[in-house]
């Protein structure tokens, strides 16, 4: 069921809300390193895919193993601490927070894990630089454009060295050149620390960015590569 | 392309041999699509017959002939009034991707399918070109973007035939 090397797998997840089926049978598998792009009209369950691999909801039926370990056999707090330390998040509006500096926001995954400020907000540093936002530290997220808070979400994402980044529509709210250099960022950051990459978008241009692609249509994913 | 225009254009800059411009039109135009000799030479002698280039010296140097060919003003007039006229916009009305939709619906084969297995081989060239313009400079980016932009085009148009497939078997297999 679950393929061979994958990092987290899902297999025939079930989630309705209400009497909408939101996925219908849903697979999917993401290998360490490996960017996959989630595509599919809007309301075809890709965002809710998304969040059951991520733990953040919890399928009616269905199995998703991440690191060989049953997503639905932990506890609330077991799943908000894998989240806390395995999984990067980013959004289509950044969702930084207002009161801290860039530098800050980016450290906040390490200091959430315990690591002390001086030597988290150094790693964050590192992490700005390599997304071009190293002399941003000290603004707020206020005070920078569109596309450089999205470059800081980034690298919050992956400051927490995580296993594997979710990214919901992360250009979505950027203009092309904005968005390819954040993909660019992104992408290669990810691939040079082996971390895997589940991109939900509906742009093809930002799908292009991806190893593979999967599309999602009423509930169910469909790999055409590896179906083909 | 008109290969004439080009090469008259990249002449403008002072007389080159036939090998040079190729070269020169393999490196900044020709891509996956270099010119054969036989095009450059033939295109020249036409260029040359035109009155729009001329024959600015000749060397041999031991081996054959090498002509160096230098643009006349009624060159520079062409190529100013080529640049200066818009391409004609392709209406791309003879699709081939259409008739392929239509002909799976009126004989019970799936289109959806069809879409499905198109989508999936644009998507794969959007990803060779995307690999393809991160490693290149800027003039592979701009060719490259231009290439992704109708291929992103396409792709628009099959998600919403996707989406419109009842509508359409309605229409065309009733």
């Amino acid at each position: 069921m679950i393929p061979e090397g994958s990092l987290l797998a899902a297999h025939d997840l079930r989630k309705t809300y209400g009497s909408t089926p939101a996925l219908d049978g849903a697979s999917f598998s993401v290998h360490p390193g490996e960017v996959v792009a989630v595509m599919g009209p809007s309301g075809s369950g890709k965002s809710t895919l998304l969040h059951c691999l991520a733990g953040i909801i919890t399928p009616d039926s269905g199995t998703i193993t991440y690191a060989g370990r049953e997503l639905s056999a932990m506890s609330d707090a077991e799943r908000s601490a894998l989240r806390r330390s395995e999984f990067g998040f980013v959004f289509q509006f950044g969702q930084l927070v207002p009161e801290l500096t860039c530098v800050e926001n980016v450290a906040l995954p390490l200091r959430l894990n315990g690591v002390r400020r001086k030597a988290a907000e150094r790693t964050a540093l590192e992490w700005m630089e390599r997304l071009e936002v190293d002399d941003l530290g000290s603004k707020r997220p206020g005070e920078v454009s569109g596309g450089q808070g999205q470059r800081v979400a980034v690298a919050r994402a992956l400051a927490g060295s995580p296993k594997v980044i979710f990214a919901d529509e992360p250009t979505g709210a950027l203009d092309s050149l904005n968005g390819e250099r954040v993909m660019e960022l992104l992408t290669e950051a990810a691939r040079s620390a082996n971390v895997a990459v589940v991109l939900v978008t509906h742009e093809a241009r930002v799908a292009a960015y991806s190893d593979r692609d999967v599309t999602v249509r009423d509930g169910r994913a469909r790999d055409l590569e590896h179906s083909a | 392309m008109s290969i004439g225009h080009t090469l008259l254009g990249l002449l403008e800059s002072g007389p080159r041999h036939g090998y040079d411009l190729k070269r020169t039109f393999d490196e900044k135009f020709g891509q996956d699509r270099p010119l054969h000799y036989g095009q450059v030479y033939s295109t020249m002698s036409r260029l040359l017959k035109n009155g729009l280039v001329e024959v600015d010296g000749v060397e041999s140097e031991g081996g054959p002939e090498r002509k160096r060919y230098a643009i006349t003003d009624a060159g520079i007039t062409d190529v100013s009034q080529w640049l200066a006229q818009p391409e004609k916009p392709e209406p791309y009305l003879q699709s081939m991707l259409y008739t392929k939709v239509v002909l799976a619906l009126l004989t019970d084969r799936s289109a959806a399918d069809l879409l499905d297995t198109q989508r999936s081989a644009h998507l794969r060239m959007m990803r060779i070109l995307t690999d393809r313009k991160r490693k290149g400079d800027l003039a592979d980016q701009l060719i490259c973007d231009h290439a992704l932009f109708h291929l992103e085009a396409d792709l628009r148009w099959l998600e919403l035939t996707a989406a419109r497939l009842d509508q359409l078997a309605k229409v065309v297999a009733p």
